[in-house]
């Protein structure tokens, strides 16, 4: 039986956004003083349960709520209502250095630090010599860390943040700092923290980060949880919602509006192996043949359009990418009405996974006529030869002994 | 330690909750358990403070002691020669230094407490700690400051008039222990009131500006206690840092005169202030409390 660490019921929070913080601020608006306060939910009615060895990235756009979550279940934020309650040790790592002053050497804040971050004195004498090795700057330890450039402060700090013992790691962005030798130790780190069995939570505006070291993603928007599932699933849906947001923003940005007008009409795919799926319009073999069968209708004849195909993952990771003027030199036609036409990409070696179509149209200048993200969505399944985006049939021969 | 190997030992703990919600009497105990258990941490937290605030300094811990010294110095020539507060009082740079001894371990200790949190914010917003320990790393400080004032006070009275024999020395332990709870209860109080409304570490400088002159500290009681009439005296005796400034001076402060004008029952006057103190410590502690529970979104 799974043994929970995280346990989180009916978590409400509301922040009350104070625009007046001072004494004469408030006497001055002491009767219209709440008109100017705004109130925000950042947490609403979450039920989340946490086990032990998950790695569980928070995602969500800014102001969805997710450190917000952290910060209760590390209990440095009270919640309105609801409860947490956890097993174990929690270390929460969301600033790096907590407590580090810059007139002392870096020897005395590993030391400060490691107590903010809940070690005795003598767990951190015992960890003394693995932080400063992994840090990397033994050189520099007995000097005040006010004279570090950036990076080396960050070393420090995340030395000593992950020496910490913990059972529940509670991390912030902080992650991925440092060059990249640097960076690849740290991942290292996690990976030998997962192994030992740490549960990790883990808050990201990088979505590679969490598909590359969680085994489970909890988008959060407007303090809901709206998905809790594999980092594939949980990131394609918010990239999705990033998308709709984009393309709201888009609508409203008239500076590159174009005077004629297009529209996609219809698109749907095809492959020859394909066969009826209800989450994907195509599941095909690798290596077989992807159409886009067209429709696009203009107002009036639109000279040299171009229209782009991209095939990208959930995470927004482009596979292939054609473009009919910048990659194909071809010149669309220009034509009045509906233009229907078929773009095949022939022997598409892609690997196993799920992927999605976008589709630009764009005039002369390069002014978007119309565009679709998520145009549709295809999967490749196959027999699973080799793994890896690129597909192939890896072939054998022995060379007969002379 | 592997997956399962961890999933063993933490199925024996049980489910804690985060944010407990208990009675005045077992929260006061949680808390207490809680400073306890972080008791290394402050111990760290206020040598950070003392280190850094001399660090680069060639002089180092030695600027600790020209302050008073200094200040002993000008009040001594100012107020007692040229002003002339010591008419008939002996020995009087002790008696200055006494009264400026004590003031400044609750002068500090208040206004450092008071603005320990907001100076801390970074700790506060992104850790997970007893936030009383800040306001008690201010306590420590001034408490360190204070000893090294104590060291040149005892050196100099063993210098001049030597130590005086005939008094219960009693008076001046119990006067730190009033300086320290009503200083610990201030500092909490403010500090959590600092977050919320700014003004409080400003007002907090200027009532302790006239604290400062409301305690027998620059002039001598007899000449205060003359200009008053029985209610007035009971009021101004009211004041718990009087009283351990007034049981300070009457330890160390050796005065050849018989008929100085010591409060009556200044020994019982103490214990009363500082059951009391006890009492506001009590009440600001559970405030403070309650008003943590917002710091990391309020501050």
């Amino acid at each position: 039986m799974a043994v929970e660490v995280v346990k989180a019921e009916h978590l409400n929070k509301t922040f009350t956004i104070r625009k007046q913080k001072s004494l004469k601020d408030r006497f001055v608006s002491a009767k219209g003083g709440r008109l100017h306060d705004e109130s925000f939910t950042a947490l609403n009615d979450i039920d989340l349960t946490i086990n032990v060895g998950e790695s569980v990235g928070l995602v969500g756009p800014n102001g969805s709520g997710k450190s917000t979550l952290l910060k209760v279940i590390g209990g440095i934020l009270a919640p309105d209502s609801g409860r947490v309650m956890t097993r174990g040790r929690i270390a929460a790592l969301l600033e790096l250095g907590a407590g580090f002053h810059p007139d002392l050497t870096g020897r005395e804040n590993i030391f400060l630090n490691a107590s903010v971050l809940g070690l005795t004195r003598l767990e951190a004498e015992g960890y003394f010599d693995q932080i400063v090795e992994f840090s990397g700057i033994r050189d520099f330890i007995d000097t005040q860390v006010k004279f570090y450039s950036s990076g080396m402060y960050v070393r420090l700090a995340f030395a000593v943040a992950v020496h910490v013992d913990p059972d529940v790691l509670l991390v912030d962005e902080v992650l991925a700092v440092g060059d990249e030798p640097f960076q690849a130790k740290c991942i290292d780190k996690i990976r030998q923290f997962q192994a030992e069995g740490r549960t990790i939570i883990f808050v990201s505006h990088s979505a590679g980060q969490v598909a590359d070291i969680c085994d489970r993603a909890v988008v959060l928007e407007h303090g809901k949880i709206v998905e809790d599932s594999t980092p594939i699933v949980a990131l394609g849906r918010l990239r999705r919602d990033y998308q709709q947001s984009i393309d709201a923003s888009k609508a409203t940005d008239t500076t590159t509006v174009s005077p004629w007008e297009a529209r996609i009409e219809r698109i749907y795919l095809s492959s020859p192996t394909s066969y009826h799926h209800s989450d994907f319009q195509v599941v095909m073999t690798p290596g077989s043949d992807l159409c886009f069968h067209l429709e696009v209708s203009f107002t009036e004849k639109v000279p040299d359009w171009a229209l782009k195909v991209s095939v990208e993952n959930f995470l927004g990771t482009t596979f292939v990418e054609a473009d009919t003027r910048e990659t194909l030199g071809w010149t669309m036609p220009a034509t009045e009405g509906l233009v229907k036409f078929v773009i095949t990409l022939p022997k598409l070696m892609l690997g196993e996974g799920d992927y999605s179509i976008r589709l630009t149209v764009r005039d002369d200048q390069d002014r978007v006529l119309d565009q679709m993200n998520h145009a549709g969505t295809f999967a490749v399944r196959g027999p699973q030869h080799v793994l890896g985006p690129v597909y192939t049939e890896p072939e054998i021969s022995f060379q007969d002994p002379a | 330690m592997n997956t399962s190997e961890r999933e063993q030992a933490l199925e024996k703990l049980p489910l804690t909750d985060v944010f407990v919600h208990e009675g005045l009497v077992r929260g006061t105990l949680g808390t207490l358990k809680d400073i306890w258990a972080r008791r290394e941490l402050l111990d760290l937290l206020i040598r950070r403070e003392i280190k850094a605030k001399y660090k680069d300094s060639v002089l180092g811990l030695v600027w600790s002691l020209v302050r008073p010294i200094v200040m002993l110095v000008i009040y001594y020539m100012v107020m007692g020669r040229v002003l002339g507060a010591d008419r008939g009082i002996d020995h009087f740079a002790v008696y200055i230094y006494c009264g400026l001894a004590v003031w400044s371990l609750f002068q500090e200790s208040v206004a450092g407490g008071t603005a320990s949190i907001v100076a801390n914010s970074g700790i506060i917003k992104k850790t997970r700690l007893p936030r009383e320990i800040l306001p008690l790393t201010s306590i420590g400080v001034a408490l360190f400051n204070f000893f090294i004032q104590l060291v040149i006070l005892v050196v100099f009275v063993l210098a001049t008039s030597g130590i005086n024999t005939s008094v219960n020395f009693l008076h001046f332990p119990l006067a730190i222990a009033i300086v320290l709870v009503w200083g610990t209860a201030f500092a909490l109080l403010l500090s959590a009131a600092n977050v919320y409304l700014r003004d409080v570490q400003y007002l907090t400088e200027v009532a302790l500006m006239i604290g400062f002159y409301a305690s027998p500290i620059i002039y001598p009681w007899s000449l205060a206690a003359g200009h008053m009439n029985a209610i007035v005296q009971d009021i101004y005796l009211a004041n718990p840092i009087t009283l351990a400034i007034m049981g300070t001076q009457f330890v160390w402060w050796k005065t050849e005169k018989v008929d100085y004008p010591w409060p009556e029952h200044l020994d019982h006057r103490m214990l009363i202030a500082l059951a009391v103190g006890f009492v506001v410590l009590f009440i600001a502690s559970r405030v403070f409390a309650r008003l943590q529970r917002d710091f990391a979104q309020e501050i």
